[in-house]
C-alpha cells in the first residue's frame, strides 16, 4: 500500500525552491533557537520558525501552583493556551490548544507532579501555513527546555495532497488553501508512532498511509534537528 | 502495510537503547534508553536479548546502582526524562553501580528533602510560617524549629523576610517543611538572613556548579572583595559584600559566569583584580 519513496520534490518547502528540511525549516528553526532571551521570567522562550517564516513563541510555566478547581489529585494539570498574532482567540484556537494539550499529556510525565499545573503558552508570530506542527515544534522545544520529565519527544508534521495526488510536506498557506486535504500528525521520537492526527478534506485509505509514512521519515529530520540544537545549547559549560 | 511496519522498525533501530558508559557528559534527551554496564556484558550494546536488569545486584559484586534526578526505571528499562548531561558517581568501595543523574539547566525547583533553600517569608499563620521557596506551594516553617526558640521566645521573623533553611519533609504528595536548625539543634548557619545585601536568580544548573567542592568560580570571587554569599539549591544567590557597587559587581559575575567558558571567566576575573 506504500510507495517506496515520495517524489523527489516532496519537500519542496516555499521559499527553498527544492529544498530539503535540512536546508528549510531546521536552520531556521535553530537559528532563533540559538538566542533564546536568558533573563526572562518565562522559563523558556524558544520561537521556532519553519519554511516561509511561520514563526511560534512558546513558554512553559510549570511545576508551579495551581487552582483549586483545576487541581488534579494524582497527576499534573497540563494547560495550553495558544494566542493568535491579532485579536482574541477563537474556536479555532481551542480546538487546535486542545489537540496540542492531549499530545503534550501523553508523553509528559504528569504523574511525577501531582497538584500542580503545567502551563505552555504559545503565541503566534506569524503564520504562513503549518502553524499547528509548528505549534507542536515548539511546545515540544519549550517542555524540554523546562525541564518537565517526558517519556518521549515528539514533533509535528503538516502533510497536504494537492487534486493530482502529490504530496506536499510542510505546505504554505498557498498550497494549504489549494489542497485536496491537508494532514497534521504529532509523532513521538521513541517508536515513531502516531501521538495525534487531524485532517481536514478528502484522501483515500492508501493517501492516508502514504502521508503517514512522508510524516515518519520527516520526523527523523525533526528530531535530529532537536538533538543538535539541545547538544549546543548543552555545549557551553 | 508490511512496509509501513519496516519504516517503523528502521526508525527503532536509528536510536536503540546506549550504554550508559559511553555517553557520559553527553546530552541525553527524554525517551532515550540507557544500558547499564552490566546489562552491557549479557547482551552487548547491539543485543535484543529480554534480560531482566538487576539493578539491585545484591548477591553480585557490581555495586547499586541509584536513578538521580532525570532518569526513571520503567520495568528492567533506564529511561531518560529530562534533556542535560548524563552525570556518574562511583560509589565509595565497589566498582561498579553508583549514581546516575541528568544535569539539566532548569529554573523551576522541585523541594527535595535535605536541600538547603533561601525563602521569603509570604505569611504569619498562628504557629507555622508560609515559606516561598520556588516551588509549586509555599513550604511551611514552624516557629520552633529556629535556634534557641521556645514556646516563649519566639524568633523575629517578619513578613518578607529571607530565610535559609533546609527541607525535612519533600516529597510529591506533601506539603514541604522546612527547619532552620540541623539534628542537634544548632543553627549552623541557617535562620534569618540579614537586612542588607542582595537576593538574586540563577539556574539550578549554576548553583550546582557553584556548589561542586573544586569550583574555581568562588575562589576566584573570594579573592576580588571581602563578601557573604549563601546559596540556595532553589536557584537562589543572596551576596552581601562592603559597598552596594560591589554587591552589584559580585552578583553581575555570578549570573554572567553560566554561559561563559573557563578561560573566558580567567579573562574577566584577571580585568577585575586589576581594576
Amino acid at each position: 500500500m506504500l510507495r517506496e519513496a515520495p517524489p523527489a520534490n516532496w519537500w519542496a518547502g516555499p521559499g527553498v525552491p527544492g529544498g530539503s528540511l535540512a536546508a528549510g525549516s531546521v536552520p531556521a528553526l535553530f537559528r532563533v533557537l540559538h538566542c533564546p532571551p536568558p533573563k526572562q521570567e518565562v522559563r523558556e522562550a524558544s520561537p521556532t520558525v519553519s519554511p516561509g517564516d511561520t514563526s511560534v513563541l512558546a513558554g512553559v510555566y510549570g511545576p508551579a501552583e495551581v487552582k483549586v478547581s483545576k487541581e488534579i489529585f494524582n497527576k499534573a494539570t497540563l494547560e495550553v493556551i495558544l494566542r493568535p498574532k491579532i485579536g482574541l482567540p477563537g474556536v479555532a484556537e481551542k480546538s487546535r490548544e486542545r489537540l496540542i494539550r492531549n499530545t503534550c499529556e501523553a508523553v509528559v510525565l504528569g504523574t511525577l507532579h501531582p497538584r500542580t499545573s503545567i502551563t505552555v503558552v504559545l503565541q503566534v508570530i506569524s503564520d504562513a501555513g503549518s502553524l499547528l506542527a509548528c505549534c507542536l515544534n515548539a511546545a515540544c522545544m519549550a517542555l524540554v527546555d523546562a525541564g518537565v520529565p517526558m517519556r518521549a519527544l515528539f514533533c509535528g508534521v503538516t502533510c497536504a495532497l494537492n487534486s493530482d495526488g502529490t504530496l506536499v510536506l510542510d505546505p504554505t498557506a498557498k498550497q494549504e488553501k489549494e489542497a485536496r486535504a491537508v494532514l497534521t500528525f504529532a509523532l513521538d521520537s521513541v517508536e515513531r508512532k502516531l501521538l495525534m492526527s487531524t485532517t481536514k478534506g478528502l484522501y483515500s485509505d492508501a493517501e492516508l498511509q502514504q502521508c503517514l509514512a512522508a510524516a515518519q521519515a520527516a520526523s527523523q529530520h525533526i528530531f535530529r534537528f532537536y538533538r543538535e540544537s539541545l547538544q549546543r545549547r548543552y555545549s557551553k559549560s | 502495510m508490511a512496509e509501513a511496519v519496516g519504516v517503523a522498525a528502521e526508525s527503532l533501530a536509528g536510536d536503540r537503547a546506549r550504554a550508559a558508559r559511553t555517553v557520559l557528559d553527553q546530552v541525553v534527551l527524554p525517551g532515550e534508553e540507557l544500558l547499564l554496564p552490566e546489562q552491557e556484558d549479557a547482551e552487548g550494546p547491539g543485543g535484543a536479548g529480554e534480560r531482566p536488569l538487576r539493578l539491585n545486584a545484591g548477591t553480585r559484586s557490581r555495586g547499586r546502582v541509584v536513578c538521580g534526578p532525570g532518569l526513571r526505571r520503567c520495568g528492567d528499562r533506564l529511561l531518560v526524562t529530562k534533556c542535560g548531561r548524563l552525570r556518574h558517581k562511583e560509589p565509595g568501595g565497589s566498582s561498579g553501580g553508583g549514581v546516575y543523574w541528568v544535569d539539566s539547566q532548569q529554573k523551576r525547583y522541585v523541594p527535595v528533602k535535605g536541600d538547603h533553600v533561601i525563602g521569603i517569608v509570604t505569611a504569619k499563620s498562628g504557629d507555622i510560617f508560609k515559606v516561598d521557596v520556588g516551588g509549586s506551594e509555599p513550604a511551611s516553617l514552624s516557629y520552633l524549629a529556629f535556634e534557641g526558640a521556645t514556646k516563649r521566645n519566639r524568633p523575629n521573623v517578619q513578613v518578607g523576610d529571607l530565610i535559609y533553611g533546609q527541607f525535612v519533609v519533600a516529597n510529591k504528595d506533601m506539603e514541604p517543611e522546612m527547619v532552620c536548625i540541623d539534628s542537634c539543634g544548632r543553627a549552623s548557619g541557617m535562620g534569618v538572613i540579614g537586612q542588607d545585601g542582595l537576593l538574586f536568580k540563577v539556574t539550578l544548573g549554576l548553583i550546582r556548579k557553584l556548589l561542586a567542592p573544586d569550583c574555581e568560580i568562588l575562589q576566584e570571587v573570594g579573592k576580588l572583595y571581602p563578601l557573604e554569599i549563601v546559596f540556595g539549591m532553589n536557584g537562589r544567590i543572596w551576596v552581601k559584600a562592603k559597598t552596594i557597587q560591589q554587591t552589584l559587581i559580585l552578583a553581575n559575575i555570578l549570573e554572567a559566569c553560566e554561559h561563559m567558558t573557563a578561560d573566558q571567566r580567567k579573562q574577566i576575573f584577571s580585568r577585575l583584580a586589576e581594576s
